[in-house]
């Protein structure tokens, strides 16, 4: 870290800004190892407190975000409203896919060319927070006084790093259970009552199957990954240690669990050889009638006037309830430079998002905030609500910095076994193991970052 | 060159024949070649160069302390316990696989394409558009495109195939070698036009007279293509030969879009695994260590390659 973060190495900043984009990644790598962006953030923390209101003069936010499918207008939508509200606040709102994002927004924040606001998944959040991109909010969360309470408390503790604040929960996007009335019906099973226990599961298969149809298409891919570890966690396996620092799915429930989904593949409910993502359009055409799947598809289903479908909570195939979820979260940027004015206008924002995410919520997310999710507008919303239904039976990856990593390991085994090439148990040992190995990796990667 | 003297010469002997002939400053070349020359250096050079400073670090551009490690980051690839170098190790089979399979189609048939294209019919510059044209495609639109065709289960091949009855659910992507063929075939379908070009154009500079002097000889078709096309074509062989291994070598986007590196990471490739460790993890140390890895065993195939054909021409 260096020492002085004054004129002299902001000059330095960036004239090395202006090396960096003209040059490939590499360059930008070579001209911005030292100094770091979070100098400015401290030298800023000596100044005025925020307030809760902007009456400065005009500003301008750069808010960068990856809802570049179906949630984008709808964001965009949020943002339009904002700035009408706000005379004196203009944000900017661009998007990009999620991977290019998240590769372009350090680059950015390194040359100083960052933007002031972000969104970021739950899981990413303590990744980038040790990579010196993220700017701690706790002035924001103190002066809105955000409380643990106002929100779903698993997506809350997820935005802490080191004891400090980095994002301020957006929503939650659970998976959940979608079902083809239409086909139900052709299998002699009631449409309107979708099974919700392993025994009514399970017979509900056997009719489907009865009536020439396969019942639950099982992806090998991230969709089936999410489905499984769901289903480990129902039946009472833990991914990973409390502190998340060991990897420990190689467990007999998680591997009756994964028996489990790999039984319905063997038993043939599920053709073999799934391919990314031919279950849920399998699901679109009304060739397979369940289908485990985020939230986020209901925009995609819901425009499909032919197909009668529904949405229910995950049934119980283990113990007892368990749903992996994922959640967005709102953040902000490391900057050369945050002008107080600029803190304060985004801590408007910040707040303004969170307080209307009923607009948010109609694009396919279930709302953070508890009072907006217990809110008449949100229960009369389509399909939504059910997923709120899953809210406190949710689970997210540890907010580690490096678990993507393992989460990857574990669902390149997952393939494996759903594509019938490796027995279950050796996969989940093996990967576990592989897991652990990263795991302790990115523990000396990042405990030099402070 | 010639033109250039002689141009020269005559405006010289315009002005005053006792003045010396001017060529331009020492440095003039120089000067021509400096805008490429500093391109190369800032962005093949420098980070070339510096990548190799980076590969002895634990690197992250974003984290001030970034350890010196020394040679670590090369040892732990060679380390048989540990897991991480037993992946680097398959993605650079699975390259090595994928370059084995793909290069001689890529040679072979866009030869025999430009060989009928150079041919004159009707329609002839049609075709020759129509060979080029998926090359035109970026890999994002191959990528999806191929991702519904070959889909084992609700893709369009295996329906026709299903219908046709010749076979069902091909395991296309999901199931290797099904996923090589595929691979392999999209690539061959994708950049064969380009090959095919560069035939076309080496194929138009072999004389007519030598194919005339053939035939009055009683040279069938198939002696003309050994003994006029073939050694004609040898430096644009060597060329289309040595740019078809690299291409390969460096093969990403096919299995990133289409088969995902799967099944498992049968059809990981080294970039992709590369590019995860470098992007995905932040260990652009260990990363950019491995880049050099894979760059040593491309200068010792390609030097490999040139000594062989330097043997061919003599």
């Amino acid at each position: 870290m260096a020492t002085n973060p004054g004129t002299g190495s902001r000059t330095g900043r960036a004239a090395r800004g202006g090396v960096a984009a003209l040059s490939a990644v590499l360059l930008v790598a070579a001209c911005s190892g030292g100094g770091g962006p979070r100098a400015a953030q401290e030298a800023e923390e000596s100044a005025a407190p925020l307030a809760a209101t902007y009456e400065g003069p005009e500003v301008t936010l750069q808010f960068w975000n990856g809802f570049t499918g179906a949630d984008g207008p709808f964001m965009q939508s949020l943002v339009d409203e904002f700035n009408t509200e706000h005379d004196n606040i203009t944000v900017a709102m661009e998007s990009q896919a999620w991977a290019e994002y998240y590769e372009s927004v350090p680059a950015a924040v390194s040359t100083g060319n960052g933007p002031h606001i972000g969104a970021m998944h739950v899981d990413q959040v303590a990744t980038y927070a040790a990579r010196n991109v993220l700017s701690s909010v706790d002035d924001v969360a103190e002066v809105l006084a955000l409380e643990e309470d106002a929100f779903a408390p698993a997506v809350w503790q997820a935005g802490l790093y080191d004891d400090r604040r980095y994002s301020v929960p957006l929503d939650v996007h659970p998976i959940g259970f979608f079902y083809n009335r239409t086909l139900m019906e052709q299998a002699g099973l009631d449409p309107e009552n979708p099974p919700q226990d392993r025994e009514s599961y399970e017979a509900a298969l056997d009719a489907f199957q009865e009536a020439g149809i396969q019942g639950h298409w099982v992806s090998p891919y991230a969709p089936g990954a999410r489905m499984f570890e769901s289903l480990a966690k129902q039946f009472g396996a833990e991914l990973y240690s409390e502190d998340g620092e060991q990897a420990t799915w190689d467990s007999p429930e998680a591997l009756e669990a994964l028996e489990w989904m790999l039984g319905l593949v063997e038993e043939g409910h599920s053709p073999p050889d799934v391919a990314n993502p031919a279950e849920a359009i399998a699901f679109q055409n009304g060739e397979n009638p369940f289908y485990w799947g985020g939230i986020w598809m209901i925009n995609t289903f819901a425009p499909e006037t032919d197909l009668d479908w529904g949405v229910a909570p995950l049934p119980v195939i283990g113990e007892e309830q368990a749903v992996f979820a994922g959640s967005h979260q709102l953040v902000l940027l490391e900057r050369q430079e945050w002008t107080p004015d600029e803190r304060q206008a985004s801590a408007v924002f910040i707040d303004w998002v969170v307080d209307n995410s009923l607009g948010w919520a109609e694009g396919g997310q279930v709302p953070a905030a508890a009072e907006v999710r217990e809110s008449p507008e949100f229960a009369a919303l389509p399909h939504v609500p059910v997923f709120a239904s899953e809210l406190e039976d949710t689970f997210f990856p540890p907010s580690l910095p490096g678990i993507a990593e393992s989460q990857t390991i574990l669902w390149t085994a997952l393939n494996e076994v759903l594509l019938g090439d490796r027995d279950p148990q050796e996969a989940l040992e093996e990967s576990a193991r592989a897991a652990n190995e990263a795991l302790e990796r990115s523990r000396e990667q990042f405990a030099t970052a402070e | 060159m010639s033109v250039q003297t002689s141009s020269a010469t005559s405006r010289a002997a315009a002005a005053a024949p006792a003045r010396p002939v001017r060529r331009g400053a020492p440095w003039t070349p120089y000067a021509f070649l400096a805008p490429y020359l500093l391109l190369f250096v800032v962005f093949v050079a420098v980070p070339a160069v510096f990548g190799l400073w980076i590969s002895l670090h634990n690197w992250d551009y974003l984290i001030d302390n970034s350890p010196f490690v020394g040679l670590e980051n090369y040892t732990r690839l060679f380390d048989r316990d540990s897991l991480a170098a037993g992946d680097f190790w398959q993605s650079m089979r699975a390259t090595g696989i994928f370059t084995l399979y793909s290069v001689p189609p890529l040679v072979a048939i866009p030869l025999a394409v430009a060989v009928l294209l150079n041919r004159s019919f009707r329609g002839r510059t049609f075709f020759r558009a129509v060979f080029f044209a998926p090359y035109v495609l970026g890999i994002a639109v191959i990528g999806v495109l191929f991702g519904f065709i070959l889909d084992p289960n609700i893709g369009l091949l295996n329906d026709y195939l299903g219908r046709l009855g010749i076979a069902r659910n091909i395991p296309w992507t999901t199931s290797v070698p099904e996923a090589w063929i595929s691979l392999v075939s999209v690539t061959v379908w994708w950049t064969l036009g380009f090959n095919a070009v560069i035939y076309l154009a080496g194929l138009q500079d072999i004389p007519r007279e030598l194919y005339e002097a053939a035939s009055v000889d009683g040279a069938n078709s198939w002696q003309r293509f050994w003994h006029i096309t073939l050694p004609g074509l040898r430096r644009v062989l060597v060329f289309v030969i040595t740019i078809t291994v690299l291409a390969s070598a460096n093969m990403f986007g096919q299995s990133y879009l289409i088969t995902h590196g799967g099944p498992g990471s049968e059809t990981r490739v080294a970039i992709m695994f590369i590019a995860e460790e470098g992007l995905g993890n932040f260990r652009m140390g260990s990363a950019a260590a491995m880049s050099y890895v894979l760059m040593f065993f491309l200068v010792v195939l390609a030097t490999g390659m040139f000594a062989m054909f330097r043997r061919w021409e003599d």
